[in-house]
């Protein structure tokens, strides 16, 4: 997917964690941030980029501020800032597909 | 070497703090030794004045050089002024190589924080550290190793002569002008001074600090003029609305309450649960909630408490009001019920040194009469060990407080903690930091279910019979992993910044400089 | 096909769960509700409906939420969200799909729809996913019946106080008396169509006496279960629901007593001397698995 757009989603509440992603023009970077990065930092990581990976997003800048977020939502906030900045949010998501 | 909890503690280590390892919680019992003794300046002549003008003229008075060790306590809590204004002075006087020898420190403190960093305070000796204090030493800004010990262990320190005070500063809500000194009848009201006792017996040098000069004699004393060399009047000496909060509103977290419900209901299915029986809570949201559910088992089967112990807060004091509990023997309050209650109560709530609560080497402290102790930790493991001071990201953010003296002491220690906290498993393969030996652990509850220590195959009765769902601890563990996944161990940096005193003075465990976490490739 | 098992399952308790809120769904079976009801439409905010729908997914395909019953709470269908609420609801794997704002068979009909073709889109047996309706109106009330008929996949009808009492021109008094009406039809038309029945929740987290009276009364309407906005609520809704032990020593006797004479070919059936009907045997199979859910009956008959 191309990114259009800067677009972010999640909160800054315990549980959940605020992913913002933005175009770019050379690859992945990520920015990762979390309470329990000495625990999971490894694993949020393989998360995020799995996903990218899942939705063919080659070039993003991605920020994740974690907030002890199991691996489910940040999966979902990762996808539903992707989406978001590609205005393809609301509708015809490719549940169990890219998505899954 | 390796120590009885498995825990390798680097021999430099030993060396630099002349400590050996922990070697397992009841082997000092029956040893025989001497205890220190402070060296005395005596008042005979009745002319001479105890009054200081200030606080710059006790210490000189004092005669504290670079080096000396200067005590506190903690009854102020969060709302405490005199760490900062005892450490500002020492400062301004240009000392350096000071250690600070407090029962707790806080984030009232945070403004101590520079005289670490500038060498005015190179050695902390605490119960445990938050706030800035716990960064500091975290990263490595405290010259030497910072000791972290139990209120217990702390009280054996000062009376086996471990640690040696110079001077002890004691904030006391009243005084009179020959140092008779009490925890009530002034503006900031504590209830009770019992960690500073040992420090009044056993320091060369005491200084009374109050906001509240009252007429001679200011009797029945906490501590008495006895011990007390100096008095200073100040302006103001904490933070009332701090000292003695209002009592906490109870819980409605379900979780928490889910918890309580699992907690009494193994209480009263243990075999302690008896006419007489002896306990000792906390005061997290889940500790009152389950004190509350108690309450209503103890009226339905004509069951009373003989004795509750250690910081109390308004729960504890209307159970008391009400009959349910014979005496309230106290050591620090938790709010205003509790300080009005122990002026309104003399014959039925009692205040108690840090000797008697809890000091391991004397002749039988009150933990060791201890029915049911019940207690939170940051994480449990495998092993029943507890960790109380150290979080997430390795960060001293916690204190040992009583933890470790009353598991050692109660019959049935049980520890309450939600089984997932954020994204951090409370059970766990290994604690990050050991506070508390697994050895003293026999219950853990969390909201998912409960797991007995199979070191007390007696309790599992109870446990079956609890309500809550019994599993073994390595299944409570899985149960955590399995919904946020295999911790990875934190990864510090070499430098050992601090170590956790085992209640004897041994070492349990070490922390070391906490590091910013650098991704595999 | 339907899972009839699936369709007739004991719902006293159904937790009301915002989906765009991490912390409240990650573990929700912890308070052990019959039903969690895992909210897209009024707890979500307009701008994260979208945001919504990835949080449940992941939700309903990674969380293992222990035999809890997970119904989703989509957004209504005069909304643009509802037709991608039901492709992730069905693709996510959830077990009920509440539609609100139900008037009439036909809504149920168009939800049917979207969901049959989900199914197909997703490689889902057809029936996998069940139907539950939020009657929320005078005319979904006075429809009841129509609409408790309306499909195989309806599992029941529930009642929503809080906008069914705008309608009514009135407001919740937490006497009951504007909610009578709708209660008694719905309760009716439910019985009559053979499905089940679900009450309105009750806000005033304060009023746990209050909360505990009314679920006596829903209880003894005939009710199935109460919707719930607090999982403190849930302990009382099954304290309530859990049958006295001579109400289970009763059902036992009935039970068995018919089972074994149909065996015998025998139609007359007597209990403790008296005579009783066949139409004893479902009411006290209920009663049964009321207390076996409650931990107070261990026997096997259910």
């Amino acid at each position: 997917m191309e990114l259009l757009h800067a677009a972010s989603a999640g909160t800054m509440e315990s549980s959940d964690a605020l992913v913002t992603v933005s175009p770019a023009e050379n690859g992945i970077s990520l920015s990762i941030t979390s309470p329990v990065i000495h625990q999971y930092g490894e694993q949020i990581k393989k998360v995020v980029l799995e996903r990218l990976e899942a939705l063919e997003v080659k070039n993003a800048e991605i920020t994740v501020v974690d907030k002890g977020a199991l691996d489910c939502t940040l999966k979902a906030r990762v996808e539903g800032a992707v989406f978001r900045a590609c205005d393809a949010a609301d509708a015809g998501i490719p549940w169990g597909g890219a998505v899954k | 070497m390796i120590n009885a909890v498995g825990r390798d503690i680097p021999e430099e280590v030993m060396a630099a703090t002349g400590r050996d390892i922990f070697r397992g919680t009841y082997v000092n019992d029956n040893k025989e030794y001497t205890k220190a003794a402070p060296t005395v300046r005596a008042v005979c002549d009745p002319k001479r004045s105890k009054m200081v003008a200030s606080i710059r003229e006790a210490i000189e008075k004092c005669g504290l050089k670079d080096g000396s060790t200067v005590s506190f306590h903690h009854h102020f809590r969060e709302g405490d002024y005199i760490v900062n204004m005892v450490m500002t002075e020492i400062h301004e006087m240009g000392l350096k190589d000071i250690t600070v020898c407090a029962s707790s420190l806080g984030k009232a403190h945070d403004a101590i924080v520079p005289f670490i960093e500038d060498g005015t305070i190179t050695s902390i000796y605490s119960s445990g550290v938050r706030g800035k204090i716990g960064e500091a030493i975290s990263n490595g800004k405290l010259k030497n190793i910072a000791v972290m010990y139990s209120h217990g262990g702390r009280v054996r320190a000062i009376e086996e002569g471990r640690i040696h005070i110079d001077a002890a500063f004691i904030g006391a809500p009243t005084a009179d002008e020959y140092g008779n000194l009490r925890a009530n009848g002034g503006k900031s009201n504590c209830g009770v001074l019992s960690y500073a006792y040992a420090d009044a017996q056993y320091a060369d040098k005491v200084v009374a600090i109050t906001d509240t000069l009252v007429p001679f004699p200011n009797i029945p004393a906490s501590i008495s003029m006895v011990n007390v060399d100096y008095v200073c009047v100040v302006d103001e000496i904490g933070n009332p609305n701090k000292i003695a909060t209002g009592a906490a509103k109870p819980t409605t977290d379900l979780r928490k309450l889910l918890m309580a419900q699992y907690c009494t209901d193994f209480v009263v299915a243990a075999p302690y649960y008896k006419d007489g029986f002896v306990y000792q809570t906390g005061v997290g949201g889940a500790s009152i909630a389950s004190t509350i559910y108690l309450a209503e088992k103890m009226r339905k089967d004509n069951i009373h408490m003989s004795l509750g112990l250690g910081g109390i807060a308004t729960p504890m004091v209307r159970l008391m009001e009400e009959g349910l509990i014979g005496k309230l023997v106290d050591t620090q309050d938790f709010d205003l019920g509790a300080v009005e209650s122990i002026q309104a109560h003399p014959d039925r709530h009692i205040e108690i040194t840090g000797s008697e609560y809890a000091n391991p080497m004397n002749k039988g402290a009150y933990v060791n009469k201890l029915d049911y102790v019940i207690l939170a930790a940051l994480e449990v493991d495998t092993h029943f060990n507890c960790n109380v001071i150290t979080d997430s990201t390795g960060l001293i953010t916690g204190a040992q407080g009583g933890h470790p003296d009353t598991a050692a002491g109660a019959k049935c220690t049980i520890v309450i903690s939600p089984l997932v906290q954020g994204r951090s498993p409370a059970v766990c393969t290994d604690v990050t930091t050991v506070t508390t030996p697994g050895e003293t652990v026999d219950v853990v509850i969390t909201d998912y279910g409960i797991a007995v220590n199979p070191a007390r195959p007696d309790l599992m009765e109870a446990a079956k019979n609890c309500g809550a769902p019994l599993y073994t601890i390595e299944e409570l563990r899985d149960i955590a992993y399995s919904i946020v996944g295999e911790p990875r161990k934190i990864k510090f940096g070499e430098k050992v910044v601090g170590i956790v005193e085992a209640r004897d003075g041994t070492i349990i465990d070490v922390v070391r400089q906490m590091q910013e976490y650098v991704f595999d490739d | 096909m339907i899972d009839e098992s699936k369709k007739k399952r004991l719902r006293r308790s159904m937790l009301f769960l915002n989906c765009q809120k991490p912390s409240l769904i990650r573990d929700p079976y912890v308070y052990k509700p019959d039903s969690i009801m895992l909210d897209l439409e009024d707890a979500v905010a307009e701008n994260q409906k979208d945001a919504a729908r990835f949080s449940l997914y992941h939700a309903l395909q990674e969380i293992n939420y222990r035999g809890v019953e997970r119904v989703v709470r989509i957004n209504g269908i005069d909304t643009p969200h509802w037709q991608e609420d039901i492709r992730v609801c069905v693709a996510g794997g959830c077990d009920v799909i509440r539609i609100p704002k139900c008037t009439c068979a036909n809504d149920v009909a168009i939800v049917e729809e979207a969901v049959y073709n989900a199914e197909k889109e997703f490689g889902k047996e057809e029936g996998s996913v069940l139907l539950m309706a939020a009657l929320e109106s005078c005319l979904g009330v006075i429809n009841a019946f129509e609409i408790c008929k309306s499909s195989e996949r309806l599992i029941g009808v529930a009642l929503s106080g809080g906008d069914y009492t705008k309608d009514l021109q009135t407001h919740i008094t937490f006497t009951g008396i504007e909610l009578a009406g709708a209660r008694q039809q719905m309760i009716i038309a439910a019985r009559a169509a053979g499905v089940q029945c679900f009450d309105t929740v009750f806000t005033n987290l304060d009023d746990m006496e209050g909360f505990e009276a009314e679920t006596e009364m829903i209880k003894l309407m005939g009710f199935d279960g109460k919707s719930l906005v607090n999982p403190r609520q849930i302990p009382v809704v099954h304290k309530v629901f859990t049958p006295t032990k001579k109400e289970i020593i009763t059902a036992e006797k009935i039970v068995r007593e018919i089972d074994t004479k149909k065996a015998l070919g025998i139609g007359v059936f007597t209990v403790d001397g008296k005579m009783i009907d066949i139409a004893f045997y479902d009411g006290a199979k209920r009663t049964l698995m009321l207390a076996k859910a409650a931990g107070v009956y261990e026997g096997d008959l259910v």
